[in-house]
């Protein structure tokens, strides 16, 4: 019987619980002995030409140097990773020469003994600030009444109508047809990935050349960006390890110019480096995600047909353009949804701010294909006076007619919208929750009861037409097996879902199937773990290398057994390789290995991206005298095909719903007028706990995807993406009685309280 | 100043600034890496561990203050090679993702039930609340610690 589809328990486990893991702080390494330590110095005003004195800090206790960005005679200049946008905004300066452009970024960094004489040192750099005008909200930068680059003359970094991956919009004749037409403006927060382990970096040099540990989503991205800005000092190669890490969230996918900076540093001093940032330097200069404001116009037939749809994407870019600038990417092929809407609108900017520039975070512009699609099928049923299930039903893509191309043009591979709505409201016991709440109501008490349910469907391993991960198998001469790939768990549990995939294939034990990931000399290609993409692609690669290298030892066990290979099969319970009906003589896994040199076998195939999809439904009270919300239940169906492992996928559900929880009622990025970052560290920051969640309803339901040779799609973000539009349809379900149709996220007591304010007085 | 504390049953000694926090005493003098550090306000938990057998925020305590007293540690916590029922139940109810706030939540959670071994889900969570996780949404640290409440 197969392994996969058990709830087999985490093989990596133990040095977590035990010695808590080696995570780069850790690290004991030959070459990081007496390594210095890397403290910089951020700029603490959001726009401003600055001239820096490091007088008095290089005379401080311990200190071994100071460096400006004039001192940088090597890399200066840390290039975008799309190169999409105009120089000035997608070269970002490693630290900031003569303008600073937002709070947080780095003027100078110092080179100290100790990490306390680092601080000190860093308290006695003195930077002279002329400030320049601020922007710091992303509507009105698109206004170019402050540009931030004036030397491109707008703080456009991009129309994605241009480059044709929006449609453009047309006019008001484009709804002429329809009998209902409901607009409106969406609002999704800045939100902080908030990795529990914040960045953390090393840098040796062994020779020519460069060793590097980081905590990162994807060593081979780190290496290529390494490997192009120390070509002519790193002679000898670049080799990235990352250790364990500690969450990334998608803000780790990038490597930052505190990272990248290190190897020149190690280099000038002559002695290895390690940086290991604060809470509040995680929060200023880490990318946050989200950040867009939506426009959005929906129309159809007075009986709740769907018809024209028009999505208009404003997104915050920060201060220069990162990944965050281009993530409607997975916006705009995601802008219906799980609806038919035939005629379909888009367009999308985004602009310049004096803030963290943006990078991705969990779901990274599918949570905000979804919440505005929700919301505006809620606000347009209010406005038709029809039921909001009753129009998703009548509008969702139908289940017999996959794969099917969307209104955008977007080929989706398989989904059962309907039943995952039917199932999470069965689940919820749907029917005695509006009874409940009917009853609240009528006693007219301050506590009402709201309900709410999201439907989505995204992307994963996308964008389309989808990717590649490197994977390779080994058997070791004791009949073992040993497995790399080339994508990086970081909490994802890679060793026991993908040893579990190998063990399937070879009829090796899992546990005597060693994982490899992580360390570019040993696992030489890949590109790591993001966009829920690493089961389907890595996963399929470790399938697929498995399966061949038993074709393989089958023809080695045939010469072995002197038969016809056709005639021989691997005895997967028993790990032998025999003549199919003769199990007496057989040959092992360690035979097989002894009469070859090597025995292994790699993929890295390209397989098509999937689209997993589900319904949440959230249950909520509403203190409708404070404003409070507390969630009382959160009942969800995410169908992410075929599961490999139970307890894993349901490990990743719970975590991306909280995340989405936390960003419909707790969550946000919040800036003063002039770009002073107000929630810079956990206290400030609205960090969802354990005390405001409860433990959440999961509904199985697996629909395999034709797209790759698992039947799997992505499951990491998929709780993040349904969550957030379930509650906030909630917190208004609640309100709805006293004329409340919409409050943007995050659905904070003041916000709440200021909506019930509004509606008392009219 | 010198500063001596007993960590996980061994006599630690160092010369340190007085500013030292006892977390940097046991990552950097005491060499024991698994209590992290995951934030600059005392508010993560990440940094949890035992301080005669209380559950303290170790950044929020100087080494000094803790000059002879007796600490444990996430390294401290098992019999040899036999887990402690909390970090048994942590793997069996797989209340770990990326692990690292798993030290000091584990610490965490056996001081919660050493003060209420029979705690339910709303007390588990109230008393969870100053220990932050980004990976698990909390739903399988509860289930762990309720599970070796019931061991108990
Ligand atoms: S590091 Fe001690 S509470 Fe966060
Ligand atoms: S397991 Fe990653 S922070 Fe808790």
């Amino acid at each position: 019987m197969s392994i996969l589809g058990n709830r087999v328990l985490r093989r990596e486990d133990e040095s977590f619980l035990t010695v808590g893991a080696t995570y780069t702080a850790d690290l004991v390494h030959p070459l990081l002995e007496n390594a210095a330590t890397v403290t910089y110095v951020r700029s603490t005003m959001a726009h401003a030409t600055i001239s820096v004195d490091t007088s008095e800090a290089v005379t401080m206790p311990g200190v071994l140097a100071v460096m400006v960005a004039a001192d940088l005679d090597g890399p200066s200049i840390l290039p975008g990773a799309v190169p999409m946008f105009p120089e000035p905004m997608l070269n970002r300066p490693i630290l900031a020469t003569d303008t600073v452009r937002f709070v947080g970024e780095c003027v100078a960094v110092i080179v100290s003994e100790t990490a306390t004489q680092g601080v000190d040192a860093a308290e006695a750099v003195f930077v002279d600030y002329e400030p320049l005008p601020v922007v710091v909200d992303m509507e009105e930068a698109l206004t170019d009444e402050v540009v931030v680059y004036a030397e491109v003359g707008t703080n456009l970094a991009i129309d994605f109508s241009a480059i044709g991956m929006a449609t453009g919009i047309t006019d008001e004749t484009f709804f002429a047809n329809c009998d209902v037409v409901t607009s409106g403006r969406v609002a999704h927060q800045r939100t902080a990935a908030a990795p529990l382990e914040v960045r953390s970096t090393a840098a040796a040099w062994d020779g020519d050349k460069l060793v590097f540990w980081t905590s990162n989503q994807g060593p081979q991205g780190v290496k290529g960006v390494l490997g192009t800005l120390y070509a002519e000092t790193a002679t000898g190669g670049v080799q990235v390890i990352v250790p364990d890490v500690g969450g990334g969230f998608g803000a780790k996918i990038a490597a930052y110019p505190e990272d990248v900076l290190l190897p020149w540093l190690a280099q000038k001093i002559g002695r290895p480096m390690r940086w290991f940032e604060t809470r509040t330097e995680n929060m200023q200069a880490m990318g946050p995600g989200r950040a867009h404001v939506h426009r959005f116009t929906l129309g159809g037939s007075a009986d709740g047909n769907l018809t024209h749809y028009r999505l208009e994407v404003l997104v915050d870019s920060g201060a220069y353009a990162r990944l965050g600038a281009f993530l409607p990417m997975f916006t705009l092929p995601m802008t219906t949804g799980v609806y038919d809407i035939a005629s379909v609108e888009t367009s999308a900017l985004s602009v310049i701010t004096n803030t963290t520039p943006t990078e991705a975070y969990r779901g990274a512009g599918r949570p905000e294909a979804t919440l505005t699609i929700e919301r505006a099928v809620e606000l347009w049923s209010f406005q038709a006076g029809l039921d909001p299930i009753d129009v998703r039903r009548r509008n969702f893509l139908a289940a017999d007619s996959f794969p099917v191309t969307t209104g955008v043009g977007t080929v989706y591979d398989s989904g059962e919208y309907e039943r995952s709505l039917d199932l999470a409201l069965e689940a919820a016991d749907y029917p005695a929750l509006r009874e409940q709440q009917a009853q609240r109501r009528a006693e007219g008490g301050a506590k009402q009861l709201g309900i709410g349910v999201a439907t989505y469907v995204e992307v994963t391993a996308g964008p389309a037409p989808g990717g590649s991960e490197y994977g390779k198998v080994e058997i070791t001469p004791e009949g073992k097996a040993r497995i790399y790939s080339g994508a990086l768990s970081h909490g994802q549990s890679h060793m026991t879902t993908f040893s579990m995939i190998a063990a399937d294939q070879l009829g090796i034990d899992m546990n005597d199937i060693e994982f490899v990931q992580g360390d570019t000399d040993v696992v030489t290609q890949g590109v790591g773990t993001f966009g829920s993409r690493s089961t389907q692609l890595g996963g399929s690669s470790i399938h697929k290398a498995s399966g061949a290298i038993v074709e393989r030892a089958r023809s080695i066990a045939a010469d072995l057994l002197e038969a016809n290979v056709d005639d021989v099969v691997l005895d997967k319970a028993a790990g032998l390789f025999h003549v199919a009906g003769s199990p007496a003589v057989s040959r092992t896994w360690a035979d097989i290995a002894a009469a070859t040199d090597d025995l292994s076998e790699e993929s890295k195939e390209d397989l098509l991206c999937s689209y997993p999809f589900g319904t949440h439904v959230a249950v909520v009270e509403v203190d409708t005298e404070t404003g409070g919300v507390t969630l009382l239940r959160m009942i969800t169906c995410d169908d992410a095909g075929r599961i490999i492992n139970p307890l894993i996928v349901e490990g990743q559900r719970h975590g991306g719903i909280a995340q989405g929880v936390a960003q419909a009622l707790y969550e946000e990025v919040v800036y003063d007028a002039d770009g002073n970052l107000q929630t810079a560290n956990f206290a400030d920051y609205g960090f969802i706990s354990a005390a405001e969640l409860p433990s959440f309803e999961l509904v199985p339901l697996e629909t395999p995807t034709p797209n790759n040779p698992l039947g799997v799609k992505g499951i990491g973000e998929s709780g993040a993406i349904g969550s957030t539009p379930a509650v906030q349809s909630a917190v208004i379900d609640a309100l709805r009685p006293l004329g409340i149709t919409h409050i943007d996220v995050p659905l904070s007591p003041e916000k709440v309280w200021s909506a019930l304010a509004v509606a008392q007085e009219s | 100043m010198q500063v001596s504390i007993t960590i996980n049953g061994n006599l630690v000694s160092h010369d340190v600034e007085p500013r030292t926090l006892l977390v940097h005493f046991i990552r950097e003098q005491a060499e024991l890496t698994g209590t992290n550090v995951g934030c600059d306000s005392s508010s993560c938990g990440a940094c949890t561990i035992h301080v005669n057998g209380e559950a303290v925020k170790s950044c929020t305590m100087l080494a000094v203050q803790a000059d002879g007293q007796e600490v444990t540690t996430i390294e401290g916590l098992a019999d040899g090679d036999t887990l402690h029922p909390m970090q048994q139940a942590f793997h069996e109810c797989h209340a770990l993702q990326c692990g690292y706030c798993t030290p000091g939540m584990v610490m965490a959670a056996v001081s919660l039930l050493d003060e209420k071994p029979d705690a339910n889900e709303a007390e588990v969570r109230e008393g969870l609340e100053g220990n932050l996780c980004r990976c698990t949404g909390y739903h399988n640290i509860v289930k762990a610690v309720l599970q070796a409440g019931g061991a108990q």
